[in-house]
């Protein structure tokens, strides 16, 4: 992990100086906070302060009811908060014996690479800016607001989506989202290739990325990394492969890995994911075109809201639409984890229930804040410039470090 | 699922462990497990370096709550398997006041800050840890704020009582 002699603080050969790095310093991307003792430009130690942004989210969801708490997780990861609202869905699914139809499982299977694709392009596009080039990011950017046009038509907002619901979703695709969505497949990969051209064979670019915060897979595997940090270092661990859910079994892709983890390794392996993730929802365009087409949610009216004008003028929808919003409907006495593939690794949910309408304890594992913890033991030794860039490839999101 | 089952895992760690452990059940499929914190390290131990288990991934270590129960904390490590692809879950139990558990840093770095959280909002002391400290709340905080007693919002508040709201 570092190639340069560490001086200790009290060496008296050596004059340290303090720097602040963040709380909010443009490089940082977010709030994070980084007292380091720097040897000129050489990083000797540093000490990570984060909660910035805490929001007691874990203290809140226990007083929430199970539907409130998905624009909870929205504002964890905000890059991709889809793949959070879809995590949380499929946890109380899991704990309430929900079972998807195939159609909501597709669904959700491109919203939620549509939300990967989107934190990749922010995550890599910044990179390139912090190395100097920023053409990468506006071209890219351009895709990403196109990705956030989708999320309008499917949900009817952008950043922090709140999309779907408990059994599926809220409401069905329409045409134009459809038409989007093609529209996206045949435009992006065609700047997907010009970014790639412009950053994978750039002198520059690779030089400043190449063997810089290499990290072994052992040393990823024991700091518990998990995404495409861990993937990057040569680990093919990919929940979506590994425990499938929302029938990513039915989908064919590939999980690329990087040989030594450093900063170039995890560019490559966020570009080929993006690769995969059309991949993915070219797929399952195609398996939906076998599927019945007013399908859009489970048949659970015990926890799916019924339309509204069914309240008005049928007895059995406003009974159960009183039921969810009074959080009268019994729930089963268990506790349950579930994890998905979020952009940065592993999300989980640890979720305790104890029957009532809100969950007796809710824990996030939030990857960013798992993958963070190396960022001040691994910074040791190496340059200050190469510190910011490793802290972009980190891809950590403030909000869900600190939830 | 996985490569070795449940049943399989149980009789695995029966052999070693006799009866310094207990079965809670098997919700949805994660073997649950519970145990002393004089035991909970060796059975860390025994799981992460066992050549057939290699529980090598520390996926997370949080506490739980339950203030009607005598051993009031529940400290919860959730490991997986990456070789066999399964999970388990183990628990133990604290008495509020004697809340000392022995940490898992020298098996696994990332458990830092896993239990520093843990110390932060519920209180437990992890003996051995390199730097104990809260993490996400300001340093001169007193309370453990999820702790089921701390309310959620402040009741000392005065810009947010009910007649403002019209309640």
């Amino acid at each position: 992990m570092q190639n340069h002699p560490v001086y200790t603080d009290n060496d008296p050969q050596n004059e340290l100086s303090t720097l602040n790095l963040g709380p909010t310093h443009p490089a940082t991307h977010g709030v994070f906070q980084n007292v380091l003792q720097l040897d000129g430009e050489r990083i000797v130690s540093g000490v990570s302060t984060i909660g910035y942004i805490h929001r007691a989210f874990e203290k809140i969801a226990e007083h929430r009811p199970f539907y409130q708490i998905t624009p909870l997780t929205d504002r964890m990861n905000y890059c991709s908060s889809p793949i959070n609202n879809m995590g949380w869905h499929m946890t109380v699914e899991k704990l309430l014996g929900i079972e998807t139809p195939k159609r909501v499982d597709y669904l959700r299977v491109i919203v939620m690479e549509l939300a990967r694709i989107s934190d990749h392009i922010i995550c890599n596009g910044v990179l390139g800016v912090d190395t100097g080039a920023f053409t990468g990011f506006l071209y890219m950017m351009e895709h990403r607001e196109f990705i956030y046009e989708i999320y309008e038509e499917v949900c009817g907002s952008r950043l922090t989506t709140n999309i779907g619901r408990i059994g599926g979703f809220e409401r069905n695709f329409n045409a134009i989202a459809f038409s989007k969505l093609r529209k996206f497949l045949k435009d992006f990969p065609v700047t997907l290739k010009e970014f790639e051209s412009l950053f994978n064979r750039n002198r520059i670019f690779v030089d400043r990325t190449k063997d810089v915060a290499a990290v072994t897979a052992e040393d990823a595997l024991n700091y518990s990394w998990s995404g495409p940090l861990l993937r990057a270092a040569g680990v093919d661990y990919d929940v979506r492969a590994m425990n499938p859910y929302s029938s990513y079994e039915d989908f064919e892709f590939e999980v690329p890995v990087g040989t030594n983890g450093d900063v170039y390794n995890r560019f490559l392996v966020r570009n080929e994911e993006m690769w995969q993730s059309l991949r993915i929802i070219e797929q399952a365009l195609t398996k939906l075109e076998k599927e019945p087409t007013d399908i859009f949610h489970a048949d659970v009216p015990e926890f799916y809201l019924p339309p509204k004008e069914e309240v008005y003028n049928n007895m059995e929808a406003l009974i159960y639409h009183f039921k969810i919003v009074m959080g009268e409907v019994p729930t089963p006495t268990t506790e349950v984890y579930h994890s998905v593939e979020g952009a940065n690794g592993e999300l989980g949910f640890y979720l305790v229930n104890d029957g009532g309408r809100s969950p007796y304890r809710l824990h996030f594992r939030r990857p960013s804040f798992i993958n963070y913890q190396m960022y001040a033991p691994m910074s040791r030794g190496m340059l200050l410039s190469d510190a910011i860039i490793n802290m972009s490839s980190l891809n950590v999101i403030a909000g869900e470090l600190d939830a | 699922m996985g490569k070795i089952t449940n049943e399989e895992l149980l009789t695995k760690i029966s052999d070693k462990f006799q009866d310094q452990f207990t079965v809670v059940g098997e919700p949805f499929g994660l073997l649950t497990l519970e145990t002393s914190r004089e035991q909970i390290i060796d059975i860390l131990t025994f799981l992460k370096n066992d050549p057939a288990l290699q529980f090598i991934y520390l996926t997370d270590i949080t506490a739980v709550h339950y203030p009607e129960l005598e051993k009031q904390i529940g400290v919860i490590y959730h490991l997986h398997s990456l070789v066999n692809n399964v999970r388990i879950r183990l628990k133990v139990f604290l008495v509020d006041g004697d809340v000392q558990i022995p940490t898992a840093t020298n098996l696994w770095n990332g458990a830092n800050w896993m239990e520093r959280e843990t110390y932060d909002f519920f209180g437990v002391i992890f003996d051995g840890h390199p730097d104990l400290r809260r993490i996400l709340n300001v340093d001169d905080m007193t309370a453990f704020p999820m702790r089921r007693e701390f309310p959620l919002e402040d009741p000392n508040r005065v810009d947010k009582k009910d007649y403002f709201f019209g309640r």
